[in-house]
């Protein structure tokens, strides 16, 4: 158990020893109260994490809970009755074809993270040297993770519209197009992924800028006279540096791009072959009725990203970073 | 300490767990919500639960509600308008609290009707009165009144299709399609639209159609006996074989994904849209749309699916919402009291220019035509709708979703591989697969 003791004041010497060896007749109602302290002491950390605690069983181990029990049901979702079925809806899950084919749509997703990791890195380094209109670049690298992704859907429907933004700009340099950017399969998981790049650039570059301005200012200083320029400081200095966070932001790249749902639901609806897995679940669940199933699905996919995670934990172990 | 807390957490989630799946008891399911004798004598706080947020904000319930005051003086009405009415009120049915008097929704399968909802009376008796009791008919009791119906055809510009030269109603999908062409081919109209994105436009709207292909008011059931919904000839076959060769031969817009439905009402009214596939509740909102764009209402006219049968037109008529009394609800007489005012009195849904569910009503305004023109009107049976949409889901197709004629629109413009005949097979096959799945 964490000793919560910057929450005990005024700092008495630890329960433990004020303990009373031996207990005398005379001592007895001292030693009552020193119990009745030791137990408020030691229950004084569990009463302020009751409400923390309940809120988050209430919210979020319940409704867990609540799903793996139906996953093994046959629930519609709306009658008050439900069969227990055993693993029938996890054999189905894997049993499918198209759950197949939508895990090749999170493959755009994820070749559009590995572009969105790698313009945050440039940006991310670039910006943490002394440049002019520095903290201006920064702002509007980070703006877009700040907009609703509601919203971008509908802006980027906009975009993509047949004589919208994105047609119109290229015809400014005269490339006459007549595509329909969302209109056949490629195109439009392409067009999504990239809506999704223009999203979380912001927030995996700030992520590494902060990692890289922790980084002592002494070591380029040292490196520089040295003669290391900007690539070598990169390579040496930055790149081992901020490990941890690029983990990070790849464990964050992988489950991201398999629970993609936000941008492609509103702009598509998932029609036209973009349909993603969490698209997927939902339509189980709200179009066929078959809670049971989709429940089971969320299961699966919640599974799969712990198994990445844990995978990805065992390949790139966590070191302690030692620059000095 | 870690692990016994930890222990400690899974035990209660589980407990917690648990005892959400419980549930309320069901109450007394035999007794049946009559309409009160002396509406002096009823009183009660009643909700309402609807979909249309746009007449609760506008005060237009609100109105209703005093109408409603001057003959049951007892009874407050409140109503809860939700945007998302599907989605809510599924959820909130797990609970005993979803309001007095709701919409039935979708979602719930007919065979649980007897546990959330009070019958309103025996079949003969309310088949008698009403429209469309056969949809909530279990067990010779009924469970709800439709709030209004609808006929399936098109809303078309009568002014642009005169500007193309035509002025009869096409009696066939060939000659449908033969004036889309003129139409595409002497104005800039897009001459169909199928609001690809919005979707939904792609779902009953279309599926309705059937029954209006055979004039066959059991069309619907039938689907419970095949095996090939797609065959040729067939209702289904007929409608999306349509549907594809208005997207086949580029009659429909140009980029379906970006389609946006409040835009379409003003396009059409416009004259830079042709027609579209909706039912006759669309009628009053385009040409409120049209009014609007400071364009003739009366250039919106509405004719049915291109297809005759013994030399006559024929459209379905279909059953939107049904209204239904909560089990649980304390004050049924109230309820249905409500349900009878606002069906028989209200005047609802003739505003709505819909088709009042009771049956000693006339047509309504919208429908001019229709009557004119000698359209047979076909009362869409639902005696075994429990068991198509059994079929349905199991198959995963969705007649009444959007997805499938989206990939049928895809099909149709290359933007996925397959042909149309494939593409049928499939859907026959899947059916056929589910039906065996589901009867057994």
């Amino acid at each position: 158990m964490p000793r919560t003791d910057s929450t005990t004041s005024p700092p008495v010497p630890a329960p433990r020893d004020a303990r009373p060896v031996k207990q005398h007749a005379g001592r007895r109602a001292a030693a009552g109260r020193s119990r009745r302290e030791r137990t408020l002491r030691r229950l004084t950390p569990w009463l302020f994490l009751a409400v923390p605690l309940a809120l988050l069983v209430t919210f979020t181990y319940v409704p867990v809970g609540n799903m793996l029990y139906y996953s093994f049901t046959d629930w519609d979702g709306v009658s008050p009755d439900r069969n227990f079925v055993g693993g029938e809806n996890y054999a189905e899950v894997f049993t499918r074809p198209e759950l197949l084919r939508v895990f090749a749509v999170s493959l755009y997703y994820l070749a559009a993270s590995v572009v969105q990791i790698a313009i945050a890195l440039y940006f991310a380094t670039v910006l943490s040297f002394d440049l002019r209109f520095r903290n201006l670049f920064k702002g509007i690298l980070f703006f877009p993770y700040l907009i609703n992704g509601v919203a971008i859907g509908f802006v980027f429907l906009y975009f993509f519209q047949d004589g919208g933004t994105l047609d119109s700009i290229l015809s400014w340099f005269g490339v006459g197009t007549d595509h329909a950017w969302l209109g056949d399969p490629a195109s439009a998981n392409i067009s999504l992924a990239g809506v999704s790049v223009w999203r979380f650039t912001g927030l995996n570059f700030v992520l590494f800028l902060g990692a890289i301005q922790s980084i002592p200012g002494e070591l380029y200083e040292a490196a520089q006279l040295d003669g290391a320029g900007r690539w070598k400081q990169f390579r040496h200095i930055i790149a081992p540096g901020i490990r941890p966070v690029l983990s990070l932001s790849v464990i964050l790249a992988i489950s991201g791009s398999l629970s993609v749902f936000e941008i492609p639901y509103i702009m598509t609806g998932g029609a036209t072959g973009t349909s993603t897995f969490v698209i997927q679940t939902v339509k189980y669940a709200f179009q066929f009725n078959k809670t049971g199933l989709a429940s089971a699905c969320a299961v699966v996919l919640l599974a799969i990203i712990l198994l990445i995670t844990w995978l990805q934990r065992r390949l790139v172990p966590d070191e302690r970073v030692d620059l000095v | 300490m870690g692990k016994r807390m930890l222990s400690v957490a899974v035990l209660a989630t589980t407990a917690m767990t648990v005892a959400g799946c419980g549930g309320g008891g069901t109450p007394d399911a035999g007794e049946t919500a009559a309409a009160p004798l002396n509406p002096a004598s009823v009183k009660g706080d009643i909700t309402v639960l609807t979909n249309r947020t746009d007449l609760v904000n506008d005060g237009t319930m609100k109105k209703y509600a005093a109408e409603f005051n001057k003959v049951y003086p007892k009874v407050e009405v409140k109503f809860e308008g939700m945007t998302d009415y599907e989605g809510e009120v599924r959820i909130r049915m797990n609970t005993d609290d979803y309001g007095d008097v709701l919409l039935i929704p979708g979602a719930v399968a007919k065979g649980d009707y007897p546990k959330f909802f009070t019958p309103l009376g025996s079949a003969s008796s309310m088949r008698a009165k009403y429209l469309f009791t056969d949809r909530t008919n279990v067990d010779d009791k009924v469970y709800g009144i439709a709030s209004f119906g609808t006929a399936n055809g098109l809303v078309y510009n009568k002014a642009l299709w005169k500007k193309a030269g035509i002025t009869d109603w096409p009696a066939s999908p060939r000659e449908f399609l033969a004036d889309l062409k003129a139409i595409a081919d002497r104005t800039d109209a897009t001459p169909y639209y199928t609001n690809f994105k919005d979707g939904w436009p792609l779902s009953d709207q279309w599926t309705n159609g059937v029954g209006s292909v055979s004039c066959d008011s059991r069309a619907s059931d039938k689907l419970a006996e095949t095996d090939e919904p797609w065959s040729k000839g067939s209702d289904l076959q007929v409608i999306d074989g349509l549907l594809y060769d208005i997207v086949h031969g580029k009659l429909s817009e140009k980029d379906p994904a970006t389609t946006n439905w409040e835009q379409s009402k003003t396009l059409l009214a416009k004259g830079e849209i042709g027609s579209m596939m909706l039912g006759s509740w669309s009628i009053s909102q385009m040409r409120a749309a049209a009014q609007k764009a400071g364009e003739n209402p009366d250039d919106i006219g509405f004719m049915p699916f291109p297809a005759r049968s013994g030399g006559q037109f024929c459209s379905t008529l279909v059953s939107d919402y049904q209204q239904a009394v909560n089990i649980h609800s304390d004050h049924k007489a109230a309820a249905r009291a409500w349900i009878d005012w606002f069906t028989e009195k209200s005047g609802y849904a003739a505003t709505q220019g819909a088709v009042s569910a009771l049956k000693a009503d006339p047509m309504p305004k919208t429908l001019e035509e229709y009557v004119d023109n000698d359209v047979k009107m076909v009362e869409r049976s639902e005696k075994r709708t429990a068991e198509v949409n059994a079929i349905d889901k199991a198959a995963e197709i969705g007649l009444n979703q959007k997805d499938y004629r989206q990939k049928l629109v895809d099909i149709a413009r290359g933007a996925q591989s397959g042909s149309l005949e494939d593409y049928f097979d499939e859907l026959n096959r899947r059916w056929s697969e589910a039906r065996q799945n589901a009867g057994s």
